[in-house]
């Protein structure tokens, strides 16, 4: 099986300060992979890059396109990378309304990534539209509401529908929990490990959550100062963590 | 003549605004950045309109102004005056005898010829502003071609009031490439921006000139199971009887009474000399006030 995504050597630098060094992993269709690290490590950083949203300074993302197989995506012209990212590319973001319209209705905040690709049947979009809303168990009847009076849980689900309307394949999501109370979180993640399974995504999940990845990631890679420190299975590396930063990690984490 | 340079705007400015014009009718509907000037009027009331009438007129031309369609309201008044002053053109309110009609939300009834010249006034040139505020992303996507953000303005118009609520301003694509904002002329004039004569547009406080050239292809955007309509009041004009003219509503009295005018006055006037009368309307006389 080919990878989905190949990143050799990225590197961001924020003049004499390293943002993320030398990161490198191939991401396999169906897999979800979690980057977790403290503030500051350069999860965000990388995802950005990974993401197109940030120019690596060196290095190269590989993603394999629908029609011309793999291409790397710095290179690749900035209309082709914005085809991408509304296409085959999802990015949730960690505050919903960075990655919702507020002041367009929820069914024009899920419409909008169809009209992109060329939708123009108003009956087919709001059809797609209350499907998807149905889908991430926000009520049909809602489609006409603005995001403002959504609650966070559920402006965080409409950004998910919104992502996934048009059918993408790698889905990048920062901190998609993050501001959320725990009974929210816990089915929001069941939401996304549905969706993930059924619609066979990739992801790459950045959190600072340990609980986030062991429900949802299948890989894991811990970052520290902007290094990668230590990968593998996520069950391997929470159970016998060898880094030192990793054993602090995991040891951080409070039970109740 | 006045001791103003013709047309008042210096020659270099005018020269400066030409290029622009010339930029803008070589790319449809693409909105060129110029030095806007400051005028001797507020922002609002015209400024880039002017600067443009200003660089295209030569003393040879008939001027004319429309505001809302009509002839004789103050802003129209005042700009025909200024341009009387300061570049001793002659003015008319026949729009068959003007080669250059500046206006503001309207395009004549009367078609035009291919030796005429519209400019409109435009306060608010990106289509996309009100759904991306920044400028940045706005001049991208016009690049880019990623006009999908149109269309989820009309989808809410849709999802709101049942159908496409836009009744001015409403976008078009000029040549199969840009998304244009026509000003805010009503929706019934969009079928009308397909005309023989140049379409010039100014934004003077945002700085922006973008221009359709004749014959030019416009379409305004729509859905396919929405299509565009272009819409008007469902009268006839009470003083003249056209019903084919754009129409304005006008409170008569205090008791509800209303009646439908043609809003273009020349139009209206015209019918009204050729013998025409509406419900509510008298007899052509000349010189009734």
């Amino acid at each position: 099986m080919n990878p989905l995504l190949n990143v050799t050597g990225v590197s961001k630098f924020y003049g004499n300060r390293i943002g993320c060094k030398d990161v490198s992993f191939d991401l396999y269709p169906g897999e979800v992979m979690g980057i977790v690290g403290e503030s500051g490590s350069g999860k965000s950083t990388l995802l950005n890059c990974l993401a197109g949203h940030l120019g690596p300074d060196t290095g190269a993302v590989n993603f394999d396109t629908r029609i011309e197989g793999m291409r790397d995506t710095i290179t690749m012209s900035e209309p082709e990378r914005r085809m991408l990212s509304r296409t085959d590319w999802a990015f949730v973001h960690q505050h919903a309304r960075d990655g919702l319209r507020m002041n367009v209705s929820a069914g024009g905040n899920v419409g909008e990534r169809l009209m992109a690709v060329g939708a123009r049947h108003y009956g087919e979009i709001r059809d797609q539209a209350t499907d998807w809303l149905s889908r991430v168990e926000i009520n049909a009847d809602r489609v006409d509401d603005r995001p403002s009076a959504f609650s966070g849980g559920m402006q965080q689900r409409l950004q998910i529908a919104r992502n996934l309307v048009t059918g993408p394949r790698l889905v990048f999501m920062d901190e998609p929990t993050g501001g959320l109370d725990v009974s929210v979180q816990a089915r929001l993640l069941d939401l996304l490990r549905g969706l993930v399974r059924e619609m066979n995504l990739s992801a790459i999940i950045v959190t600072h959550d340990l609980a986030v990845v062991r429900l949802l990631a299948d890989r894991l890679m811990v970052m520290k100062d902007g290094h990668v420190v230590e990968t593998g299975l996520t069950d391997q590396v929470l159970d016998d963590p060898q880094h030192g930063y990793t054993q602090l990690l995991v040891s951080s984490v409070l039970q109740v | 003549m006045t001791d103003y340079n013709f047309a008042y705007l210096d020659e270099q400015t005018k020269r400066m605004i030409r290029r622009a014009i010339l930029k803008g009718l070589a790319i449809p509907g693409y909105q060129v950045p110029f030095a806007s000037r400051e005028m001797p009027m507020p922002y609002g009331w015209g400024t880039g309109g002017v600067q443009v009438s200003a660089a295209v007129l030569t003393p040879d031309d008939t001027f004319k102004v429309i505001d809302q369609g009509a002839d004789d309201t103050t802003n129209a008044v005042s700009i025909r005056r200024f341009f009387e002053k300061t570049a001793g053109v002659a003015v008319t309110e026949a729009t068959v005898d003007a080669s250059v009609i500046q206006t503001r939300h309207r395009i004549p009834e009367q078609d035009l010829r291919s030796d005429q010249i519209l400019v409109y006034q435009v306060p608010i040139p990106e289509p996309l502003r009100f759904l991306e505020p920044s400028e940045v992303e706005t001049r991208k996507m016009h690049s880019l071609e990623e006009y999908g953000l149109m269309h989820v303005k009309l989808y809410e118009d849709i999802s709101q009031h049942g159908a496409i609520a836009t009744a001015y301003a409403y976008p078009v694509k000029v040549e199969g490439r840009y998304v244009m904002d026509p000003s805010p002329i009503p929706k019934f004039d969009n079928p009308k921006l397909n005309m023989a004569g140049i379409q010039l547009f100014g934004a003077g406080r945002e700085q922006r000139i973008y221009a359709v050239p004749p014959y030019t292809d416009v379409v305004s955007l729509d859905f396919d199971d929405y299509p565009f309509e272009a819409s008007k009041a469902d009268h006839a004009c009470d003083l003249c009887g056209a019903e084919d003219s754009y129409l304005d509503e006008l409170i008569v009295d205090d008791a509800g009474g209303r009646m439908f005018m043609c809003s273009d006055t020349d139009y209206c006037a015209g019918r009204r000399k050729a013998g025409c009368i509406g419900a509510q309307g008298v007899p052509y006389q000349e010189d009734v006030a």
